[in-house]
C-alpha cells in the first residue's frame, strides 16, 4: 500500500453533514482492504472527532494520512479550545449544548471512545486558539 | 434469527433495505445515546432507538450495524432514508415502546450484548 493523503473541511454546527467525512474516509479504507475490525475503530474514532469539531468548534479540518503500516488522523479546529483537556477526558463530563444532546451525543464519552479504539492519541489545545487532535492506528 | 423475523415479532414495516431482510441478527442494543452505541463491538447487531435523525444512521454506518430499528412510532425523514439506502441498512419501523420491543425480542431469544 503506497502513501496516500485525504483533507477533509468540517463546518461548525452543521449536524446534517456531521460524519461525511468518516464516511467518505471509511469508504476509502474499504476500498484499500483494511480489516473491517480495524476500520471499524479507525472510523469511529474519526467519526467522535468529527461530532466533536461540529459541536464544540468554530469549524476545522481533518487530514487524514495513510502509510503501509499506519493511519494517522489530525483533527484541528480554529477554536475556542479546551479550558482543561483533563477534565474533557473524565468520562461524563460534557459542556454539550442541548442541540448536541438531541443528536444523541454529548454524554461526556467521545474523547474517551476515542482513546479506546486507537494506538496513540495526543490533544493539544489552546484558548482563542484552537484544538489539535491527532491520532493513530496500526494496520 | 433473521430481519425478517423481527419485522414480524414487532409488527413492523420496513422502510428501506426490503433485499436484505435474510441478513442475520444475533445481539441487540437499545439506546437513544448514540455515544453508546459507538462504544459497542459486536457483529451482527441491531439497534433499537427512539431517536429519528441522521446521526442514528451514521453512528450505524461507523459501528457496521445493519439493521435500525426506530420505536415509540417514530418516522425517518427522507434524509434518513436516503442515507441509509445509500449505506445498505435496513430501516425499519415500528410502534411499541422501547421496552416491549426489547421483550419481544428478548423472548424470542435474541440476547443483548452484555
Amino acid at each position: 500500500m503506497k502513501k496516500l493523503f485525504f483533507e477533509y473541511s468540517v463546518e461548525a454546527g452543521n449536524f446534517t453533514k456531521a460524519g461525511d467525512a468518516s464516511s467518505n474516509f471509511k469508504k476509502v479504507l474499504k476500498q484499500l482492504n483494511v480489516d473491517p475490525q480495524v476500520i471499524k475503530r479507525i472510523v469511529v474514532a474519526l467519526y467522535e472527532g468529527e461530532v466533536n469539531i461540529v459541536a464544540h468548534s468554530v469549524g476545522g479540518n481533518i487530514f487524514c494520512n495513510i502509510d503501509p503500516k499506519s493511519v494517522n488522523l489530525i483533527l484541528k479546529d480554529d477554536g475556542p479550545g479546551i479550558p482543561d483537556i483533563n477534565k474533557a477526558m473524565q468520562v461524563g463530563f460534557s459542556t454539550a449544548s442541548a442541540k448536541v444532546r438531541e443528536m444523541g451525543f454529548g454524554a461526556g464519552m467521545g474523547l474517551v471512545n476515542m482513546k479506546n479504539n486507537v494506538d496513540f492519541l495526543k490533544i493539544e489545545s489552546e484558548m482563542g486558539k484552537g484544538t489539535k487532535v491527532e491520532l493513530t492506528v496500526n494496520l | 434469527m433473521i430481519i425478517s423475523d423481527i419485522v414480524e415479532i414487532l409488527k413492523a414495516d420496513v422502510i428501506c433495505g426490503h433485499e436484505y431482510l435474510n441478513r442475520e441478527v444475533k445481539n441487540v442494543v437499545a439506546s437513544d445515546l448514540m455515544s453508546d452505541v459507538l462504544t459497542i463491538n459486536s457483529d451482527q447487531l441491531l439497534l433499537l432507538t427512539g431517536l429519528s435523525n441522521i446521526q442514528t444512521i451514521r453512528t450505524a454506518e461507523m459501528s457496521d450495524i445493519q439493521c435500525v430499528v426506530l420505536v415509540r412510532n417514530k418516522k425517518a425523514s427522507p434524509e434518513i432514508i436516503d442515507l441509509a439506502e445509500e449505506n445498505g441498512i435496513v430501516l425499519i419501523e415500528c410502534e411499541h415502546s422501547t421496552y416491549k420491543s426489547c421483550g419481544l425480542l428478548f423472548q424470542e431469544g435474541l440476547k443483548s450484548i452484555y
